[in-house]
């Protein structure tokens, strides 16, 4: 594609498509219509803003913020990383919203019929901004691995869901992010609609010892790229 | 390419980090927010025609007097302080969502086409590897002829996804807005 051709923010050579028949649920829940290119106005270029009064103390520490009555069962980690536009600039006060399966693989919802116990001390969601440079950081529990339906004997590998907002209406990302090394990766359609070989290697967290606390929690650093840096206000090129 | 990162679905549980007790998101007014009240509301349907219970709606738009609350908007020192212009709903077991918002206005800048009265949608869903994009109208608007947006898809049919119905039978002027993922009736999806 060249650079004369119209194009929106969002990259198709990493993103994954609407219809992925290996991943069941897309076949009746796919758009078949191209989409339409919008003209950028204001209505892309702007978002909802958050800052501190979005958050609470605990809300980035899921092995406190739901606590019963001890600590939650299975291997503490802390996740830590930057937020950036696609043009490498950090971004201030992104909010992250992240939800999880417990150790055991059990999601404490309501549609989470996996016979696996649940976790009196942990709920699995979490809240987090990015500070100055862009850095987010939270703490709690590796999740485990889970079946589903989707094929024969199929499991879904270990990972955190991620809500981000970005700045602009077209910065948004949801995601998830998976740990090194992890034997189901190759199996999972979920993270094999990903038409890009970087661009899945994208989704995986690095083990980060420097972020490994002694006689505490395993450490992992993720970033994330949203898309917009590129976004001009508007097509004529004025400043806003 | 970028260095983007790819997205991944919402996938069924994405209620217990996104939609919590008490959150109250699809509720975006207070006693304070200028303008009409209004709701929003609708099913999210495959391409079976059946409704989807586990999707999720986002919403963005302008206050009633057509300004974002964001700094990109040239006008946003005077948008209204008691209204933040986002909210977000699940769909329920019979695939509807709903919205208690204001009806946003007109936006007209300087040099720029004027955008008739819209509300921005994301969609996501179990299923849905990546969001989806689409814009309400409200019907029967004097701006909408001459919208930018609108302008661009030239179907009648197509076009007609776009633009919201009115639904009858509640205290608040009420708006139908169904979001067809796939089939005859397919709503318009945008690249951004």
């Amino acid at each position: 594609m060249t650079n004369s051709e119209p194009r929106g923010s969002l990259d198709w050579s990493v993103q994954p498509p609407y219809l992925y028949p290996p991943y069941k649920s897309t076949v009746k829940r796919a758009p078949k219509n191209p989409l339409v290119l919008l003209p950028r106005s204001l209505s892309e270029m702007t978002g909802p803003v958050y800052g501190d009064d979005s958050i609470k103390p605990l809300d980035n520490d899921l092995t406190r913020n739901s606590a019963l009555n001890g600590e939650p069962i299975g291997e503490r980690i802390i996740v830590t990383g930057r937020v950036l536009d696609d043009g490498g600039h950090p971004i201030e006060n992104a909010l992250l919203e992240v939800w999880q399966a417990n150790a055991t693989g059990r999601y404490l919802h309501v549609n989470d019929q996996h016979d696996a116990p649940l976790d009196p001390n942990f709920s699995g969601l979490g809240r987090v901004l990015t500070n100055k440079q862009g850095e987010y950081r939270f703490t709690s529990i590796r999740p485990g691995a889970y079946p589903w339906l989707n094929h024969e004997n199929a499991w879904r590998p270990p990972h955190i869901h991620f809500s981000v907002f970005g700045s602009q209406f077209i910065s948004r990302l949801v995601t998830q992010m998976y740990f090194p090394g992890d034997p189901l990766m190759p199996l999972d359609p979920i993270f094999n609609s990903i038409p890009d070989e970087k661009g899945r290697q994208r989704l995986i967290a690095s083990y980060a010892h420097d972020v490994t606390e002694p006689v505490w929690a395993l450490g992992y650093r993720w970033d994330i790229v949203l898309c917009g840096s590129q976004m001009t206000p508007f097509e004529s090129g004025k400043d806003v | 390419m970028s260095n983007q990162t790819p997205s991944q679905t919402v996938g069924p549980y994405f209620h217990i980090g996104l939609i919590r007790p008490g959150d109250n998101m699809n509720v975006m007014v207070n006693d304070q927010t200028r303008g009409q009240r209004i709701l929003v509301r609708g099913r999210v349907i495959d391409g079976d025609g059946e409704p989807i219970p586990d999707a999720m709606l986002e919403i963005w738009q302008a206050d009633s007097d057509g300004i974002y609350g964001h700094p990109a908007d040239p006008k946003h020192a005077d948008a209204d302080p008691a209204f933040g212009g986002f909210g977000r709903a699940p769909t329920d077991d019979s695939g509807e969502y709903s919205f208690k918002t204001i009806k946003p206005g007109a936006m007209e800048r300087e040099g720029e086409p004027t955008m008739a009265p819209h509300v921005n949608f994301r969609v996501f869903a179990r299923g849905m590897l990546i969001h989806a994009y689409t814009r309400m109208y409200f019907p029967n608007e004097v701006e909408n002829e001459n919208d930018p947006v609108l302008k661009m898809i030239t179907e009648t049919d197509r076009r007609s996804t776009l633009i919201a119905a009115v639904d009858m039978g509640e205290d608040l002027p009420t708006y139908r807005f169904d979001v067809v993922l796939q089939g005859e009736k397919e709503t318009v999806f945008f690249d951004l």
